[in-house]
């Protein structure tokens, strides 16, 4: 049931606020605040009632769930659940809620009980997203967030808003249709081989597809998660909207959206589609590399602070994109951690904006300079926010990208040096903001007000946030340990008939698939010659002395693969190719590469 | 005819007699408010008689009307819009110095019409159910004699509904030249004996499609819907969009079934065809309008294209596909032109959509059902309109129609724009340049009010937890197979 009031308590504080608004907007910001501390403390609570249990429930999928029939004539449900990738997740879209409430305190004035409204029915269509699997409530959540995004910026965005709001709908919503047509496709080929119809994502995975019909529906799901992660070419909309948005329709549009792009790639699609996504996989790292470059170059480009840090965040989110292609069980854990790193810096980043142009009336670097002057402690604090941005070591993002060119360098060492120059880009842009916003001489002569305590309160947390995240992200990587492993077991999981053309015969049913999948018939390697498959991520100073599985990158590489020569010793006999790649179905040229090795 | 004719046909009696009745009490007494409670009376009864006609079908009463469950669904559809046209129109022509009565004598006429057209599985009462619907409709366009365009509008219709059934008539008579008989089963059986190949057959078909095209107003027969839309009174738009095309759609199902001649492998290429250019150039065209009315009647030929998408995938879940999108799509454009209608003025309808310019900061309520209504007819969730979309889409993918789907999903995403645009209007913050010169916007009439939060209620009803009507939709298309 906690997972209902999750969603529940921000819809329901939505109606509630915008009705109360017009007697008070007072009213108004202190239940939408209640409402988003209220699921933030629900969500803590059940982080820590699971913690302790991480490794039991590894054996079992779910924390939490909940499953009742909705449209029956479709084989619907309204089926939420949880583990370890949802829970921290949804944390950060309250985390991030309550920080929207509270920095849109002073800067909305018109409009405040629609804006509460729209700002808390968003949130709630986030937590939709990353709880629902059931494919139709998914699809449902997904479109369903997007309308009170568009009415934030369409409303209280800046000059363009109009055009950014539509733009922002427009791409969107055709990448989600495309989505839809990808589920269906699914929901039909289930059938097909099973007879049942069913939106489950459970069920649904291992559902045998033919490899040209497997490879176009999951580019279906990949287009609708790529426009929202951004992925370079698809990022357009992405600088618009940021730009136009009110300070807290930018955190969350950062902040939360855009890591409902990479849920969607770590959930759907590579655990449904392994053997696709393998074959997609040289493109996907390669347009990822492509957006690290590209945002960057951009960012250094740009005048407009908040230009500056959308451009950053395609940048950033190509290392997530990367991570989650490369496959092994560190890129992913990498790229996981950026998730949540950059949600919150960059979230943040945002709002030092925000109170920046609150101040000054401007976003722009030239008509900026020498705050440091006059807002020391506005300053020091966007100081420390630019650090994390460009991957200081002790700060969360670090953390998230070092995992992911580790990952990335013992697959595919061309591939980290090239993301490796994006890290070294992302210090220029980072030092022109500090450079030309906060330093030089305060040519317009401005007095005025510091960081007050409610943004002190605000900023000050999100540090030590982020501080924790850099220096001991082990209960992050632990919390989702055991979602990861899922990943790694489908990835990795027995050979199915899914990569034939030939459909499984119905006396074998895919549901029967979901034990063996939760357990998997093969032996892990012995310790030392792989990650163990039950022992939670650990950092990677220990990760050196640990071959590692390498992923699908292996398919592009025409390097040997280090970790692929040293596991080979231990390898069972029976499954030879599936330590060496965690891919289902070798294709011919993992599988040349995998005999060359050995 | 024993008495279990004349129950399944009571929705029929009823509406005919609802007709006669409310003319003559014209005729004894001139009263706006006891002609309108008539009206609803009668459609209120009538509606209630398919509970009793639901006990004793199916039935087959004279060769001409077959009354089954497939035409109770539409019947019921029928009933309930035009119930709610009357309560948007009551409020509509309160402001209006014409003669008021005789509106809904031709509304329940039109209605009786539609009735017929889709209880009837015989080329006659087709095309009789056809021209009642039709001829009531031409006056109905040009209803307020003191505006021109609602005369052009009228004019307009007549001509080219009158051409329309021309090409009916001698398609059904070239199929009948060929086959011999006018009963669809019959027809369905000749065909399968190899009477499709021949080409007076194709050729009736394709005639009849002429026809069929022009009332669905899917491109290239679409030339007068904008005009239409535009020059009648909002609730007979309102009308025109709902019930007329709705039944259309309804006989369009039930012949192409159930004569078989949806198998023929021309007249599934010819809908294909009128399909793809429809969503194409319904939605491109409405992109460059600024008349909320044209933008709405380029959408709705739009909105027939996706409907043929579900008819061309076939079977019983394309029949229960386009019968869903059918009934959300109805709920859409009532509340639609309900909106239109009660913020329509004497002299003019709101049909600009600098009319609509921050209606949410002054009217909030009818801006969100306005919204909600625009939001359904671009297929978001939470809407009727959504699952429409959503079941158009499963049936195209099950029968593998990819091209037709693609068509869809891209154009979808293109009309996005246009009701955006309307929906940018309807909360932009800026008033209007020309904000004083406007008078200021009429109040809303309470039946109008009442109705426009009933069909929002029923958009999201429809929207959340459609099993109700789908059940209802699914018993109802069984009757098809």
């Amino acid at each position: 049931m906690s997972l209902v009031w999750l969603i529940v308590i921000p819809l329901a504080a939505g109606v509630i606020a915008g009705l109360v608004a017009r007697r008070s907007a007072l009213a108004a910001r202190w239940l939408s605040l209640l409402a988003m501390i209220a699921g933030f403390i629900l969500s803590v609570r059940m982080w820590l009632e699971y913690y302790p249990h991480i490794s039991l429930l590894s054996q079992q999928k779910w924390i939490a769930e909940i499953d009742v029939p909705w449209i029956a004539g479709f084989g619907i449900h309204f089926h939420l659940a949880m583990d370890g990738l949802s829970l921290l997740l949804v944390t950060l879209t309250f985390l991030l809620g309550i920080v929207s409430v509270m920095i849109s305190w002073r800067e909305i004035r018109d409009g405040i009980g629609f804006f509460h409204f729209n700002l808390l029915w968003v949130i709630a269509g986030i937590v939709a997203v990353f709880l629902a699997i059931d494919l139709f409530l998914f699809y449902f959540a997904w479109e369903l967030m997007l309308i009170p995004m568009y009415f934030l910026i369409a409303i209280w965005g800046h000059e363009r808003r109009v055009y950014a709001a539509v733009k922002f709908f427009l791409f969107t919503q055709l990448s989600g249709l495309l989505m839809l047509v990808a589920i269906l496709t699914l929901y039909f080929a289930h059938h097909a081989a099973t007879g049942v119809y069913t939106f489950d994502y459970p069920a649904l995975i291992g559902t045998p597809l033919a490899p040209h019909v497997a490879l176009l529906v999951m580019l279906g799901f990949f287009a609708a998660f790529a426009v929202k992660l951004p992925m370079f070419p698809l990022h357009t909309w992405l600088p618009d909207a940021h730009t136009e948005a009110p300070t807290a329709g930018s955190v969350v549009l950062a902040g939360l959206l855009l890591k409902t792009g990479a849920y969607g790639l770590l959930r759907f699609v590579l655990p449904l589609f392994p053997d696709a996504a393998h074959r997609f996989a040289p493109v996907a790292t390669g347009l990822a590399i492509a957006g690290i470059l590209y945002g960057a170059l951009l960012a250094y480009g740009q005048t407009d602070l908040k230009r500056l840090v959308a451009y950053t965040s395609v940048s950033h989110l190509g290392f997530v994109l990367l991570g989650i292609f490369i496959g092994t069980p560190l890129a992913i854990a990498g790229a996981f951690v950026t998730i949540i790193a950059h949600g919150i810096s960059t979230g943040t980043m945002f709002m030092m904006v925000g109170m920046v142009q609150e101040r000054t009336h401007t976003r722009d670097m030239d008509r900026l300079g020498g705050l440091w002057q006059t807002v020391p402690k506005l300053s020091g604090a966007g100081l420390f926010f630019v650090l994390a941005s460009i991957g200081l070591p002790g700060l969360g993002d670090f953390v998230g990208e070092f995992l992911v060119l580790l990952g990335t360098y013992r697959v595919n060492p061309r591939l980290a040096a090239l993301a490796t120059i994006g890290v070294l880009c992302s210090t220029f842009y980072g030092l022109k903001f500090v450079a030309r916003a906060f330093h030089g001489t305060n040519r317009n002569n401005w007095k005025l007000p510091d960081l007050s305590a409610r943004e002190i309160a605000i900023v000050g947390s999100m540090m030590v946030i982020l501080l924790w995240i850099g220096l001991y992200p082990q209960p992050i990587l632990n919390t989702f340990a055991p979602a990861a492993q899922s990943i790694e077991q489908i990835l990795a999981g027995p050979p199915t008939a899914s990569s034939t053309a030939t459909p499984a015969p119905p006396a074998a049913p895919w549901h029967s698939l979901e034990p063996v999948r939760l357990s998997p018939p093969w032996t892990p390697p012995p310790r030392g010659a792989g990650i163990p498959a039950r022992v939670p991520l650990s950092l990677p100073s220990g990760a050196g002395s640990r071959p590692e599985r390498s992923g699908f990158g292996t398919a592009r590489a025409p390097l040997p693969v280090r970790g692929a020569g040293s596991v080979s010793p231990s390898v069972s006999p029976s499954a030879p190719e599936r330590l060496v790649s965690p891919w289902r179905s070798p294709s011919p040229l993992a599988a040349d590469l995998s005999g060359g090795n050995r | 005819m024993n008495s279990a004719d004349f129950t399944v046909l009571l929705p029929l009696i009823v509406l005919g007699s609802t007709a006669v009745v409310v003319m003559l009490a014209i005729a004894f007494h001139r009263s706006h408010p006891l002609t309108a409670t008539l009206t609803e009376i009668g459609l209120a009864v009538a509606f209630w008689s398919l509970w009793p006609a639901a006990a004793a079908v199916p039935r087959q009463v004279t060769p001409l009307l077959i009354v089954d469950r497939f035409a109770l669904y539409y019947f019921g559809l029928i009933l309930a819009a035009t119930f709610a046209v009357v309560l948007m129109a009551y409020g509509y022509l309160e402001r209006h110095d014409v003669r008021r009565e005789e509106f809904y004598v031709l509304l329940v006429v039109a209605a009786l019409g539609s009735l017929v057209l889709v209880a009837s599985d015989h080329f006659v009462s087709f095309f009789l159910g056809l021209e009642i619907l039709s001829v009531t409709l031409y006056a109905l366009a040009a209803y307020l004699t003191d505006r021109e365009i609602a005369l052009e509008a009228g004019m307009k219709y007549l001509v080219l509904a009158a051409a329309s059934a021309a090409f009916l008539l001698f398609g059904m008579a070239l199929v009948y030249a060929e086959t011999g008989t006018m009963e669809f089963p019959a027809l369905a059986a000749q065909l399968a004996e190899g009477g499709a190949a021949h080409i007076w057959v194709l050729a009736g078909v394709a005639f009849m499609v002429t026809g069929f095209g022009f009332k669905l107003a899917v491109v290239p027969f679409h030339l007068w819907t904008p005009d239409v839309y535009q020059g009648a009174p909002a609730p007979v738009t309102a009308f025109i969009a709902s019930v007329s095309k709705g039944a259309m759609f309804a006989i369009l199902l039930r012949f192409f079934y159930q004569s078989g001649s949806r198998d023929l492998h021309a007249s599934l290429l010819i809908f294909a065809i009128i399909a793809v250019a429809s969503m194409i150039a319904g939605n491109l065209m409405a992109l460059f309008q600024n008349n909320v009315k044209r933008i709405l009647a380029y959408s709705s030929i739009a909105h027939l294209g996706y409907l043929l998408v579900a008819f061309e995938a076939g079977g019983p879940i394309g029949a229960a596909a386009g019968t869903f999108y059918l009934t959300a799509y109805m709920v859409t454009t009532l509340g639609a032109f309900g909106v239109i209608a009660a913020l329509s003025s004497s002299g003019r309808d709101a049909e600009e959509i600098e009319d609509y310019r921050g209606l949410f900061w002054r009217r909030p309520v009818l801006a969100v059902v306005f919204t909600a209504m625009l939001f359904s007819l671009a297929g978001i969730p939470l809407t009727a309109g959504f699952l429409g979309k959503f079941y158009t889409v499963a049936a195209g993918a099950s029968a593998a129609i990819w091209s037709l789907i693609f068509v869809l999903v891209v154009t979808s995403a293109i009309g996005l724009f246009y009701y955006l645009r309307v929906v940018v209007a309807l909360y932009a913050t800026e008033p209007a340049p020309d904000e004083a010169e406007r008078p200021p916007l009429p109040a809303v009439p309470a039946m109008g009010g009442l109705t426009l939060a009933a069909l929002t209620g029923v958009l999201i009803w429809l929207g959340v937890y459609p099993q109700v009507v789908l059940n209802a939709i699914r018993a109802a298309m069984s009757a098809l197979f």
